[in-house]
């Protein structure tokens, strides 16, 4: 089962290395991972998306809690939840036709076109991993010249909130 | 008064209660020994390898309960205290390292005898920190010494750069230090520990196993309470050996890989299975799926990541062990239900017929000495009452199940990392907190000589400590496997080129002994036990082919060991 968990954690110095540490020492797998301070700069959320059965995800979870450097932590997809990751893509837009084609794809996926050339654009969307894919798939390959993700973040519905 | 980093490390220390600091100088920590050099409150000792003074400070914490501490300098200091810091970080040996560090500006240019410190001891520390700033220095101390020893103890390393050290402010010890992101749970769950106490009471076939959580929580009292309380059998991991009297009758030995048959049998057979700081280990459990398959499993442990880890248990308790067993007896001793005495008389019958098998029984009449027989002489001597270091291997396990520890933190051994090397050292802070005690170190010829240096720091220190050296000319524990497991093709198990124990011995100060007949074993342990302050190194050349039984082999059930030639053919 896919987790995303969230990590309330103290703003130091090798926070994210005893992370990073604890998921390959222990055989853990991270599909994305994503950090920045919050509004109280001493503490960092980190959003960690993982796979595992439910045994090895509570072994996660335990083994995240027990590092002194995390202040709190929330399984995300136990409860309703919004994921959202954001995607930077340049493509090849070559002649009217493939312009024309590139920006009523973007529109129908709310994607923005934030740089323009008259041979590329880049275009910013939002949205959850699915969507992002989706978005890809409908590109033609051979248009893609680079395609930045920035992992998820996510956060709980209604009040339920992580904080300290 | 503004002091310099160092002078306030050394007052921190002081301030901190810390009587004795295992180290060994460098480049990067001279200001941190001259301000040393300057006082008389923390006494230095000076090891002869890092990775002695890390097991001599872990030595001194398992003997004593408090934090050993380290001083070791940067780059190579550090590198060599790791094996000692990864040993008590798998046994939860509450440490303190203080390691040097190259000057701050010069930290990532790949200066002299620089490493990151912080980096390689982060999988084998509780928490480590490096101090940038000297107004930070003695919070951080304060903090070290707070996780080191609060919930599961453990090592922490406190990297230290040069500049920092030479470098002033005013200084002020915190009293205490609180941190928003680390509250251990100590009390457990009422709710848990009502149903806990429900299953306890129903079983029919209730069995102990308790580990060295219990040592590290000052719960043998309570432990041995709770045992009587109940008339449950009992058995102890190797690293909570002493939790309960080892002579008591409840007591059925220790369990896992080489523990006893009943304590064995016991646990694949009992309907109730109650884990008291234990952390069901590989070598305890041996295969998951086939461990104690009938019963219901409670388990207390401080740790909440220890619960559920490789056995799943019904009945998690997280809180320390003290305080969960003092509230069970309260609710024992108040509860209408009664253990269920015909269910138990019927069980006890039953591990009594388990104990006729005398698993540990050995040839008492060969003419080599025999191991067991050395360390069954020692116990005799020592009245039970000797503190014991041992190394890793076939020796650690016979002295595991030959001496009977009756009191906790006497007994001193790498269980988790299982290092060859710590039994000199860590005798070394055994015998610093305990003076007038005898301080024994059971050892091979093979892991001896992995910290035979440190010879020479107990002739500094006068530490009188006893090496038992079973000498058997192999790695023994190697050497058993490959015989059973690979054919007995001994690869690189022998040692062909040993040395003259007693001259060696000799040559560091200390007296030397070679004892090579059974009949010599007693008058020479009698006559070493008399040596009040003297080191004494004795070589006891014993049979090379004794194996340790019982064995259940790595992945099989805990009803399938191997009995010793003998036993298995009665």
């Amino acid at each position: 089962m896919r987790h995303i968990i969230s990590i309330l954690m103290e703003n130091e110095a090798g926070a994210l290395s005893r992370v990073a540490g604890l998921f390959s020492a222990r055989g853990y797998n991270i599909e994305s991972l994503t950090v920045a301070p919050t509004e109280d700069p001493s503490l960092s959320r980190m959003t960690l998306v993982t796979r595992g059965t439910e045994a090895v995800i509570e072994q996660i979870t335990k083994q995240l809690n027990k590092l002194i450097d995390v202040v709190k932590l929330l399984d995300l997809t136990e409860g309703p939840h919004i994921e959202r990751e954001m995607m930077l893509i340049k493509i090849k837009a070559l002649g009217n036709e493939q312009r024309e084609e590139i920006k009523r794809l973007a529109d129908i996926f709310r994607g923005h076109i934030i740089d323009v050339t008259d041979s590329s654009y880049v275009i910013e969307l939002t949205g959850t991993g699915e969507k992002i894919d989706g978005f890809i798939q409908a590109l033609d390959s051979k248009t893609i010249l680079e395609v930045v993700r920035s992992g998820v973040s996510g956060i709980a519905r209604g009040e339920k909130s992580l904080k300290v | 008064m503004e002091l310099t980093g160092a002078e306030i490390l050394v007052r921190c220390l002081k301030d901190e209660g810390v009587k004795y600091v295992f180290g060994y100088p460098g480049g990067a920590v001279l200001h941190i020994y001259d301000a040393l050099y300057k006082q008389d409150d923390v006494q230095h000792i000076l090891v002869r390898h890092e990775q002695g003074a890390a097991h001599a400070a872990d030595g001194y914490a398992r003997s004593t309960g408090k934090p050993g501490v380290v001083l070791v300098t940067s780059g190579p200091g550090a590198t060599n205290a790791v094996t000692g810091i990864a040993t008590a970080y798998m046994d939860s040996i509450p440490l303190v390292i203080i390691t040097g560090q190259v000057a701050t500006p010069a930290i990532g240019s790949d200066a002299f005898q620089e490493v990151d410190s912080v980096g390689i001891t982060r999988p084998c520390v509780k928490h480590n920190f490096l101090v940038k700033d000297v107004k930070d220095l003695a919070t951080t101390i304060k903090k070290a010494f707070y996780i080191a020893t609060t919930g599961r103890p453990g090592p922490v390393v406190v990297d230290v750069p040069k500049d920092v050290t030479a470098h002033k402010t005013d200084y002020a010890y915190p009293k205490s230090v609180a941190l928003r992101s680390y509250k251990p749970v100590v009390e457990g769950h009422p709710g848990q520990i009502k149903k806990a106490v429900e299953i306890i009471l129903a079983a029919k076939r209730p069995m102990i196993y308790s580990g060295g959580g219990v040592i590290l929580g000052e719960a043998s009292e309570s432990l041995t309470e709770f045992t009587r309380l109940l008339g449950y059998p009992i058995t102890n991991t190797l690293m909570g050996l002493g939790a309960y009297p080892a002579t008591d009758k409840q007591f059925i030995g220790m369990l896992g890989m080489h523990g006893t048959y009943e304590a064995n049998m016991a646990m694949h057979d009992c309907d109730a299975l109650i884990a008291i700081g234990a952390r069901f280990d590989d070598r305890v459990v041996g295969k998951v799926e086939l461990f104690s398959p009938g019963s219901k499993k409670i388990h207390i442990d401080i740790d909440p990541a220890s619960i559920s880890k490789s056995v799943r248990v019904d009945v998690p308790i997280v809180g320390s062990v003290g305080n969960v067993l003092k509230e069970m007896i309260k609710l024992i001793k108040t509860a209408k239900k009664r253990p269920d005495t015909a269910a138990l008389k019927s069980w006890w019958k039953q591990i009594d017929e388990w104990r006729t098998k005398d698993c540990l029984r050995y040839d008492h009449k060969s003419k080599l000495i025999k191991p067991q027989y050395v360390l069954e002489t020692l116990y005799k001597l020592t009245k039970g009452d000797a503190f014991i270091t041992s190394d890793v291997g076939q020796h650690q396990m016979w002295a595991a199940q030959f001496y009977k520890f009756d009191k906790p933190r006497r007994w001193i051994n790498s269980g988790g990392l299982g290092t060859m090397g710590f039994g000199l050292p860590s005798a070394m802070g055994v015998q610093l907190a305990h003076p007038k005690s005898t301080v024994c170190c059971v050892t091979g010829e093979a892991s001896i000589i992995m910290c035979i240096q440190e010879l020479s720091t107990c002739k500094q220190y006068g530490l009188p400590i006893k090496i038992i050296n079973l000498n058997n000319r192999y790695m023994g524990m190697v050497r058993q496997w490959q015989e059973f497991f690979y054919k007995g093709r001994y690869s690189h198990s022998y040692m062909d080129a040993l040395p003259d124990f007693v001259k060696l011995a000799e040559s560091f100060g200390h007296v030397g002994m070679k004892i090579e007949k059974p009949a010599d074993v007693e008058p020479a342990l009698k006559e070493a036990l008399k040596l009040k302050d003297r080191l004494v190194f004795m070589d006891f050349i014993t049979d090379q082919t004794e194996n340790v039984y019982p064995m259940i082999e790595a992945g099989k059930a805990h009803n399938q060991m191997h009995l010793s030639p003998e036993r298995e053919l009665a």
